[in-house]
């Protein structure tokens, strides 16, 4: 709860920065109160309260994704220094960037659907501005106008879903609505309004997790974003979504697994094998990133369809191996965009200008493509045993199949990286991309090799 | 603790490579695989035969999961380790003549694929067994990426998504097998072999598992990456692939498959047989046609892990034993003739057997090593590949006739395609470049010699490699015997 607070403070402080002018030490405040965040959290470990009439339940599952989400937000503050600094609204910007971790933190917490909504809306809301946060920037615009419409629409049908049930359970407590369907449903006579309000919610989710058929706007709304921002829709807010989905699935609709697991799996394959294959065509690395985004999505579906005693250590270990080498991506899609050019084939000439980048790099790629060592191969492995102990073979399968597509455009990257450069001097990286590249590497390598470190969690 | 040194020397060497001088890497990189070798000869030493693992480690890696990093060797393993280290100092001295750009990063990543090799070779943990298949696959499609020729990004992917294909099939193969292990599951090499699996499952696993073989080995229909990746590689990577890596298909269906899948073997094991037999008759076929001379060995390394793969699926004791002796023998011939084709190569800038020939008149030791190694690829008598030749034919006669009788083509047909190669290159009229063949450098000649000494040696007394491998496998046989 420490977290929560403390984030949302930062939040308000970070508003306040240009009226108070402690602007120059914003940055630094900033991480200091997120280190201080993560602290609580580790620190609330097995403590297990709720809060607020049971509004939120800090527990295990959510301290786990809360300090994942706050690790992976630290790892973007790396590469994040040069889009503050160079805007004049750096102090709303900051806040914003809070407000969205804030959303996403209540986000990984609810214990109560009012208060998933409201953590989902705290987050959305932020996350259109900041994605038209480049106002000069007609594309910027673009993608913040088509978030926010779609995005609207995915609202109104969770919205109109969580009516549904509170409608027949009368309750919006997980718990108690977990418990009211499973009376009703030994008893044979759920009403035909949960699974309506069932359905609504899952394709709101979807929807936000990107997952197709929900997809279509990601790939435009990824590219019109500050790099940036993307960086940051592509990790912490898909990690949130995915917690949110998990454990809203997981606690309430446990008992209606029959109902929805088939068509999410047909969902999940779809999503697998349409962001991978729609990913071989990109010239755009950064709508390249969009596509893979919404494969691995199809992947961490995998897991919430499994739904078994694993599933919710493979959402995470999934959501922190993607995140992880994703920023270190992304690190480099920023000096592209620095560069002005985001097409894969700028790559040219970046293995010679950056000596060495070419190592951290495929152990990039690697991870995303998931083989081993690298963390996302363990994370991959660990959806699979959940599917198959499930039962979902045929699902693996697809997996597998949309594997090997993904390491085809992945690899493309390293190819372009070691081409040599006949016009221009080629892309080079400032520090803070190395550095974050280098670190996202190492702690992908780190969690690979040691993923008994993370599983011991058991959430 | 010796299986741990043979394991992390190489490791460890491979990222001191990194830190070394540009010159005197090449030289570190050698010193490391002689050391490495040293250890291995006295773990022979040190070695009991007997169908036992030795030298045994083990450790839990990730205990929630039953996945340990167990590793052992027993007599088969450890021979393909012993081939592993005598081969890794020879590639390395193979490559002194080369002047590679990035010397650092090319050693580096040799060191690191003889770790994973090893690795391989030595696991006891089904989960760790797949971590250094894998891990064996990366270092090798760097240094074709790098190093290779002019096709190489096209045909390195295609070969990296080839066996990813076959990797992450067995990935499913092994998780369902684990999943049916009793208790809190363990993917321990002892608990998979005594895990009751039902026919029907046996029957789809056994696809799950072959198909990754059989990309790796590479077996018919499945070779249509290897012409390629060898032609395209850089020496030296075609070496590990066809002296060492090939083998890791072989091994994996000796220790991986057919012990615990015994009833899928029995119904698909003559389809596996049919498509070895049909691989060793196409690739022998394809070799003598081909005017390429490393092409020409990629296929002829076709025709023969096919037969070694149809000893093995004959299920005979002969069979087997054929099978350790010809991959050690198929090893080192084929690392020594990849090595005549690149000092060919080198010196005539061309691999086209119609613009070669009477090369044997500028040198003569040449021409002598290369007959010898030659000799030992068409399995002549008193050479390494005659003993295993034999014995395989042997066992899959036993098997059934008319397979052994097709397979024999192998020994004509080689005979056919390799003597044509040696008459084309060496004999014949001189071609206007052929004064350029310049006599054999000091490191040339050494890597020729061992190869044509391990030859000799192995084809009068191939007595200790059998003794090494026959517990173990009459031991193997028993246990799959038992459950038919």
């Amino acid at each position: 709860m420490n977290t929560l607070i403390i984030i949302a403070l930062l939040g308000v402080a970070a508003m306040m920065a240009d009226a108070l002018r402690f602007k120059k030490i914003l940055l630094p405040l900033i991480v200091a109160g997120l280190l201080a965040a993560l602290g609580f959290a580790v620190a609330a470990w097995n403590s297990n309260l709720s809060y607020y009439h049971e509004m939120v339940l800090f527990n295990n599952y959510s301290l786990a994704f809360s300090s994942l989400l706050i690790v992976v937000t630290l790892l973007w503050m790396i590469i994040s220094k040069k889009y503050f600094s160079s805007s004049s609204n750096m102090a709303e910007h900051a806040a914003l960037v809070l407000f969205v971790l804030t959303g996403a933190v209540i986000m990984t917490a609810f214990s109560d659907l009012s208060m998933f909504f409201v953590g989902l809306e705290i987050l959305s809301i932020s996350l259109y501005v900041l994605a038209a946060s480049n106002k000069s920037e007609l594309r910027s615009n673009e993608a913040g106008m088509k978030y926010f419409l779609m995005g609207s629409f995915a609202t109104g049908f969770l919205l109109f879903g969580i009516a549904l049930i509170y409608g027949t359970t009368a309750t919006f407590n997980l718990a108690k609505i977990a418990s009211s369907i499973s009376i009703s449903e030994t008893a044979g006579n759920t009403p035909m309004f949960v699974y309506t309000g069932v359905i609504l919610i899952m394709v709101g989710l979807l929807f936000k997790v990107s997952a197709a058929p929900f997809h279509f706007w990601a790939p435009d709304v990824y590219e019109g974003a500050p790099t940036i921002i993307t960086a940051f829709m592509a990790t912490v807010v898909k990690t949130a979504a995915f917690a949110a989905f998990y454990r809203l699935f997981s606690t309430c609709f446990h008992d209606l697994t029959g109902f929805w697991s088939h068509a999410m799996a047909v969902i999940a394959a779809i999503t697998m094998l349409a962001g991978n294959i729609l990913a071989v065509y990109q010239k755009s690395l950064k709508r390249m990133m969009a596509y893979s985004s919404i494969a691995h999505a199809g992947y961490m579906l995998m897991a919430i369809v499994a739904m078994n005693k694993i599933s919710a250590n493979a959402v995470f270990m999934y959501a922190a191996a993607y995140s992880v080498a994703s920023m270190g991506m992304f690190a480099l899609m920023q000096s592209m965009t620095d560069a002005g050019d985001e097409s894969v084939d700028s790559l040219k000439g970046l293995s010679k200008n950056n000596k060495g980048v070419i190592v951290f790099l495929s152990a990039l790629v690697l991870s995303m493509a998931g083989i081993p060592p690298m963390a996302g191969f363990f994370a991959k492995y660990y959806i699979f045993l959940g599917a198959i102990q499930s039962g979902y073979q045929w699902l693996t399968l697809v997996a597998v199949l949309s594997s090997l597509i993904g390491v085809y455009y992945y690899f493309r990257v390293i190819f372009v990286s070691l081409q040599d450069n006949t016009e221009g001097s080629g892309h080079t990286l400032n520090k803070g991309q190395w550095s974050l590249i280098i670190i996202a590497s190492l702690i992908s390598l780190a969690m690979g090799v040691l993923p008994g470190l993370l599983l011991t969690l058991s959430l | 603790m010796i299986t741990l040194l043979l394991l992390f020397v190489p490791l460890v060497a491979s990222l001191a490579c990194l830190l070394f001088d540009k010159a005197k890497v090449k030289v570190f990189a050698l010193g490391t695989s002689l050391v490495n070798l040293g250890i291995l000869a006295y773990s022979l030493t040190l070695f009991k035969s007997d169908m036992s693992y030795q030298f045994l480690v083990d450790y839990w890696w990730v205990k929630d999961l039953g996945i340990s990093f167990k590793l052992g060797l027993d007599g088969i393993s450890i021979l393909l380790v012993a081939l592993t280290n005598f081969l890794m100092p020879l590639i390395i001295l193979s490559s002194f003549r080369n002047d590679y750009k990035n010397a650092n990063a090319f050693y580096s990543l040799m060191l690191f694929m003889q770790f994973a090799l090893i690795g391989v070779f030595a696991a006891l943990d089904g989960f760790l067994f797949y971590i250094f298949w894998e891990l064996a696959l990366i270092p090798i499609y760097f240094i074709c990426l790098f190093w290779g020729g002019e096709d190489r990004v096209r045909i390195t992917l295609k070969f990296f998504i080839y066996t990813l294909t076959g990797s992450l099939l067995m990935l499913i193969g092994l998780i369902y097998v684990y999943l049916q292990t009793p208790g809190t599951h363990s993917f321990d090499i002892n608990v998979l072999y005594s895990t009751a699996l039902s026919s029907a499952d046996q029957s789809w696993l056994f696809w799950c598992f072959f198909i990754a073989f059989a990309i790796k080995i590479p077996i018919f229909p499945l070779h249509s990456w290897q012409a390629d990746t060898y032609t395209d590689s850089p020496t030296q990577g075609t070496m590990l692939l066809s002296g060492i890596m090939l083998k890791m298909g072989l091994y994996g269906l000796i220790r991986w498959m057919i012990p615990f899948l015994p009833e899928g073997l029995e119904q698909w094991g003559n389809t596996a047989m049919i498509m070895s037999i049909i691989g060793v008759v196409y690739a022998s076929c394809m070799a003598l046609v081909q005017k390429d001379f490393k092409r020409l060995i990629a296929y002829s390394s076709v025709a023969h892990v096919g037969l070694i793969a149809a000893g093995i699926l004959s299920l005979t004791i002969q069979g087997m034993q054929g099978a350790m002796v010809q991959m050690l023998a198929h090893g080192v011939n084929v690392v020594g003739i990849f090595f005549i084709a690149d000092i060919i190569f080198r010196r005539m800038k061309t691999r086209n057997l119609d613009e070669l020939g009477g090369l044997a008149n500028n040198t003569r030791v040449f021409t002598i090593l290369y007959l010898i190694i030659l000799l030992g690829s068409v399995a002549l008598p008193l050479t390494n590949g005659f003993v295993g030749e034999f014995l395989l034919l042997n066992g899959v006669y036993q098997y059934d006739a008319w397979m052994a009788a097709f397979a024999g083509l192998t020994i004509i047909l080689g005979a056919v395609y390799m003597l044509r190669s040696y008459q084309k290159v060496m004999l014949g009229e001189p071609h206007a470049r052929s004064i350029e063949f310049t006599g054999l450098h000091l490191t040339e000649k050494i890597v020729l010699v061992v190869v044509a000494l391990a030859i000799i040696v192995g084809g009068i007394y191939p007595k200790p490699i059998l003794q090494t491998a026959g517990p173990a496998l009459e031991d193997l046989l028993a246990q799959v015997k038992d459950i038919y």
